[in-house]
């Protein structure tokens, strides 16, 4: 019997593929097979010899099973090992379908978004108003009549007239201001609103673009004061530059339509060429600003005997470049795929206060 | 504004330094634009005296000098004629940088002779052009700081300049007193009296002065004088030094002191030759069409109202802006006739913008000088002509009156805590307002004549924090407007644009912002017309405000072809104009694609882009942005498509909500664009805005029954749409048919052969999803011919045997 187990264990383990073993399983435990043969003389043995040869053979028909059921296994296995030896691929090769790379949003939309979400916070609305605009709008209502130095300062863009219309010309609006004017005039008293957009200006050189981006701040009530105007500032600069505790510095200055007016400016150092914001003890010049005038309330229909709020305009550019390290506005209004790439945004990366503004 | 700091000394007594009132002139509102100070570049110059001077051995023309200095005898080669024992001198030492010859000094052999450090010459130290020898100075001690010695002996050479930036409200700051003025009240000094008494007249003035009705608005009052007998020439040297500092170029001593009290006091004089002088003077608005020669010898023409000064012989001055050449003042004039007028801002900045002069004359008029200071200005002047140059003065003419600008605010003491938010004690604030000028009588204050600007009770404040400091200022919290967390601020429309710009960044465009001005031929291509066209446009290619985003789009990847990029998907969005009025503007989304799918690579994906991701891109932003499912399509897009391979989608027929094709092949060869292009249009405000209906979305209903799909090929003429296959095909059982899509389209010259001529066969998927039960074979056959039968009756499409 040992010879037996031997030869078949043996024929098992030598078995090359499938078919070969089923032939050995025909051979040793089928129907017909020697062991099952075997089996079959049990019954013409004594008791005695059947004690003994049975439990043997049931044993040895067992093993030779369970030998015949791990060859084929490892058949199979070695089989899958072997294809998948043939399949093998060049990954290094670049992915499909890398479209046409990535998609980019703005500088500018981007900032915008962060200014937004940030004044969102403290109860702004986005207001919006027309580009072209009349002069009342951009002008006289903000207490900058015809013959003010301040109009020929602004390098205004007048439109056309046809022959024979003798209003006095549209403007392109030259700063967000006339939006102040118009959303007081539909909403009233109190106010929260920013307005950002693009603005207008006759000039064209290394640092000026005929057409720029400002955002306007204006917040009317009952007591708000030119202090309440630094804390909103100094809590926008922290937010939108993530510096805690940056300061900021007021300057008397004039605007017609605010009064008392300030220039502002916010802590800077620069190290080695590089502009640092929130550090060192030189200032830069970022926003004007100032306490709404009451003739600009008169002209919107508030009553500045019962109001009063502050104003300010900042150029979304500028920001864009402090907070990015973009050098030249001019690029911005180029639209040089490299550039659009290099400074753009994901899609994904919308700002929030709670995920963070900068990207 | 430019002005010395020895200048703004004649009028403000003060210790503080050149750091100190830059500071505070910049905090006061008078921004300070730069500071030009040359002691700083002699900074470590000091004074040494010659004890010896032997010749130099081995060379002829040097000398070998022991040098006194503060840090004991140092021996110096020095090569000027003028080295010798005994003068005091400049000394640089090793380690000194000496601008004049741009060289830091080290210790130096010079013919085999040791020289520690140089004495300078005033061309070494860019004091002047002066180098036949050194410096050699007068008085001074060994080892005092050059600069020092300067400042006490010869202060105009280490004058500081200072120059700031003027807002349009401060025309008061146009004279140095002005900014005397507001350093005083700061503190930063005291005022010093300058005033002079009237210099009373010898004889009566042999010129008239008067003035027109039609000018009296122009011109209320007009004072003038004649000197006779005075000796012009060069003005002494302080004036001249000082006008030089500021970048005057002195003229003649009588002209001179005109500009000198331009920028003193901001009062605009003006000389005349009064023997060039016919008749007397008459103050007239012009009645246009009169010429002049003006001082700087341009021909100007008149219109009609500018107000001018005339003699007998015609024009000689444009009031308020610039004198004639003809009457002007020469060296050789001896008698002078001198013009203190008052002449109204508008009408004086409508003239001078009309007639494009910037003169100094002009810039103060327009911004407003202090009428009433108007006689006394005249009388200065005489005092200087007369200690100067000599001569005898008339009696002063007079014609008009002085305009009364008396005015008189109330003084709220609590409004600067209200509207600032500073507290600064009342009699600070009144202190303030008096240093200023202002006569505070009680809670009254009367504003200074040449404070035009104050207008208001709110100028008061102003002026009060201002003088306070700004930069004092704390900042405090305010309230949020509600209490809580804060509510959502956009606008659905907001949030729509929003959207479209992430969508399409999404999809691997690139986003530009292009400018809102085009040129005039690519205006007219995109349907413009002149209504939005600048009148000053300040280019050629920015004339007209775009009716399109897709010219910005166009010129942009025109650059980028140019830059050697061939695969681009652009887009914007941003404000289209469609005419000249205020709110003839649209926000609206454009993309543009040129090139291929993508880069090359071993897969076999790159594919020219085509019309239909075109079309991908736009449904994709479409859906981003909530637009109705299914609106319809119209062949009639703008010229501007390749009019077989673009559309027009709208809810009906003419409300527009996007259009989208393969651009023009005219369109592109205007742009210089390689293509083909494909382009779309988006209008978000155009798309209605979902109605609101609340979070919660509708339930789920998921039939747990198969569906079904089955195929059918039609054979259909080619200009059948395929839309409207799938639309007949819909419509065969509303209830069970859950989508028709179109799978396969066989067309071309093989198609035709196949199937006939002008045929195409378009082949569909239908897909069944029954609600209550299995469908049987005879339901779906049914259906099936109903769906052969209705795309049969809608297009004559037959099923492809």
């Amino acid at each position: 019997m040992d010879d037996l187990r031997n030869r078949y264990l043996a024929a098992i383990a030598g078995a090359g593929d499938e078919s070969a073993l089923e032939a050995l399983r025909v051979q040793a435990v089928g129907k017909k097979g020697e062991i099952s043969l075997k089996m079959r003389e049990l019954g013409k043995m004594t008791p005695e010899e059947r004690q003994a040869a049975g439990p043997a053979l049931n044993a040895l028909k067992d093993e030779i099973n369970s030998a015949l059921a791990a060859r084929k296994a490892a058949l199979t296995d070695a089989a899958l090992e072997e294809r998948l030896r043939a399949e093998w691929l060049d990954v290094t090769l670049p992915a499909r379908g890398v479209a046409r790379g990535m998609g980019t949003i703005h500088p500018v939309s981007q900032v915008m978004e962060e200014v937004t979400a940030i004044f969102a916070d403290m109860g702004f609305a986005v207001a919006e108003g027309p580009q072209v605009e009349s002069d009342w709008y951009n002008f006289d209502a903000l207490n900058i009549p015809g013959h003010h130095p301040a109009r020929a300062e602004m390098d205004t863009f007048y439109m056309a007239r046809a022959s024979g219309d003798n209003r006095p010309p549209h403007v392109l609006r030259t700063h967000t201001s006339p939006v102040q004017i118009r959303t007081m005039e539909a909403q009233g008293a109190p106010l929260r609103i920013i307005a950002p957009g693009r603005v207008y200006r006759a000039d064209y050189d290394q640092t000026h673009t005929p057409m720029f981006h400002q955002i306007e701040g204006l917040a009317i009530d009952r007591d708000i004061s030119m202090a309440n105007l630094k804390w909103v500032l100094e809590e926008f600069f922290a937010a939108f530059f993530e510096l805690d505790g940056i300061k900021t510095r007021f300057r008397a200055s004039h605007f017609p339509f605010t009064e008392p007016s300030a220039e502002v400016d916010i802590q800077c150092t620069w190290v080695d060429g590089q502009l640092r914001i929130g550090e060192g003890d030189d200032w830069l010049e970022v926003l004007g600003s100032g306490m709404v005038h009451p003739k600009v309330l008169e002209a919107a229909k508030v009553d500045p005997a019962q109001w009063q709020g502050f104003a300010f305009g900042m150029g979304i550019d500028r920001i864009a470049m402090l907070k990015y390290g973009i050098p030249d506005l001019r690029a911005f209004f180029d639209s040089d795929l490299r550039w659009l790439r290099h400074y753009g945004f994901s899609a994904l990366d919308v700002p929030t206060l709670h995920g963070g503004v900068s990207r | 504004m430019k002005f010395t700091l020895s200048w703004l000394k004649s009028h403000l007594d003060t210790t503080a330094s050149v750091d100190e009132i830059a500071e505070t002139l910049t905090d006061l509102g008078l921004e300070v634009e730069g500071v030009e100070n040359p002691a700083e570049k002699l900074r470590g110059f000091t004074l040494a005296r010659v004890a010896e001077a032997a010749q130099h051995p081995d060379a002829n023309r040097l000398r070998v000098c022991m040098v006194d200095t503060d840090e004991g005898q140092k021996q110096i080669v020095c090569g000027a004629p003028n080295a010798r024992a005994g003068i005091t001198v400049v000394l640089a030492k090793p380690g000194d940088y000496v601008p004049g010859i741009d060289t830091t000094l080290g210790v130096g052999k010079i013919r085999g002779v040791e020289s520690h450090g140089m004495m300078c010459s005033e061309r070494e130290l860019e004091l002047s052009e002066e180098h036949d020898g050194i410096i050699e100075l007068p008085s001074g001690s060994v080892g005092q700081s050059f600069a020092d010695w300067l400042a006490e002996h010869d202060p105009a050479r280490v004058d500081p300049v200072i120059e700031i930036a003027i807002t349009p409200n401060r025309g008061d700051a146009l004279g140095v007193r002005g900014i005397a003025r507001d350093l005083a009240a700061r503190g930063l000094g005291t005022l010093i009296d300058r005033d002079c008494d009237p210099v009373p007249g010898a004889f009566p003035c042999p010129i008239t002065v008067t003035i027109d009705d039609d000018a009296r608005a122009g011109c209320p009052v007009f004072y003038g004088r004649l000197i006779r007998g005075v000796t012009n020439g060069p003005s002494p040297r302080w004036l001249q030094d000082q006008l030089r500092a500021i970048g005057l170029r002195p003229i003649s001593f009588l002209v001179d002191v005109t500009n000198f009290f331009t920028f003193d006091r901001n009062r605009p004089l003006h000389v005349f030759d009064a023997d060039k002088i016919r008749g007397g003077l008459r103050v007239h608005a012009a009645q246009g069409d009169e010429t002049l020669v003006g001082l700087d010898d341009k021909t100007y023409r008149f219109d009609p109202g500018m107000t001018l000064i005339s003699d007998a012989d015609g024009v000689e001055s444009i009031a308020g802006v610039m004198g004639g050449l003809r009457t002007g003042v020469t060296e050789d004039t001896v008698n002078v006739f001198v013009e203190a007028a008052y002449f109204d801002p508008v009408r004086t900045a409508l003239t001078g913008r009309a007639l494009k002069v910037n003169s100094d004359a002009r810039y103060r008029f327009e911004r407003g000088i202090d009428p009433t200071w108007t006689p006394i200005g005249l009388e200065h002047a005489t005092r200087m002509i007369l200690d100067h140059a000599g001569g005898e003065p008339s009696e002063v003419v007079m014609a008009g009156g002085p305009p009364d600008v008396a005015r008189t605010y109330r003084l709220d003491t609590d409004r600067v805590q209200s509207l600032v938010g500073m507290a600064i004690a009342p009699e600070v604030q009144r202190a303030s307002l008096t240093a200023l000028g202002f006569c505070v009588e009680g809670d009254l204050a009367h504003v200074p004549p040449w404070r035009g600007d104050v207008q208001g009770e709110a100028d008061l404040v102003e002026e009060v924090a201002r003088i306070a400091s700004l930069t004092r200022l704390k900042g405090q919290p305010m309230a949020r407007a509600q209490a809580g967390v804060p509510k959502p601020i956009l606008t659905p429309m907001q949030v729509r644009i929003g959207a479209a710009r992430r969508a399409l960044a999404a999809r691997g465009f690139n986003e530009c912002v292009t400018y809102s001005f085009i040129d005039g031929a690519a205006a007219k291509t995109f349907g413009a017309t002149d209504a939005a066209r600048l009148e000053n446009p300040i280019s050629a290619e920015m004339t007209h405000m775009r009716p399109d985003l897709l010219p910005g789009l166009l010129q942009a990847t025109a650059r980028n072809q140019a830059r050697g990029m061939a695969d681009l998907s652009l887009f914007e969005v941003g404000p289209v104009f469609a005419g000249g009025e205020p709110g003839e503007q649209e926000t609206v989304a454009a993309g543009l694609l040129v090139g291929a799918s993508g880069p090359r690579d071993p897969h076999g994906a790159r594919r020219p882009l085509d019309v239909f991701d075109a079309k991908a891109d736009l449904e994709a932003v479409m859906v981003a942005l909530g637009a109705p499912a299914k609106p319809q399509m119209f062949r009639d897009a703008p010229a501007w498509f390749h009019p077989g391979r673009s559309a027009r989608l709208g809810l009906g027929p003419k409300k527009t909500i996007a259009v989208f094709g393969e651009l023009h092949p005219r369109v592109l060869a205007q742009f210089d664009v390689k293509g083909p292009a494909l382009a779309f249009v988006l209008y978000p405000e155009a798309l209605p805005l979902p109605r609101k209906t609340g979070a919660a979305r509708p339930a789920l209903v998921l039939s747990d029954l198969q569906a079904v799909e089955r195929d059918f090929a039609f054979v259909v003429d080619a200009d059948v749409a395929a839309q409207d296959v799938v639309n007949a095909a819909a419509g065969a059982d509303k209830a069970l048919i859950a989508g028709v899509s179109v799978f396969d389209e066989f067309t071309g010259d093989r198609a035709a052969a196949q199937m006939g001529a002008g045929k195409k066969s378009l082949a569909i998927a239908v897909r069944l999803q029954p609600t209550d039960r299995t469908l049987t074979d005879k339901d779906i056959d049914a259906v099936a011919a109903k769906v052969v039968e209705k795309v049969g009756r809608a297009t004559g499409g037959v099923l492809r045997g």
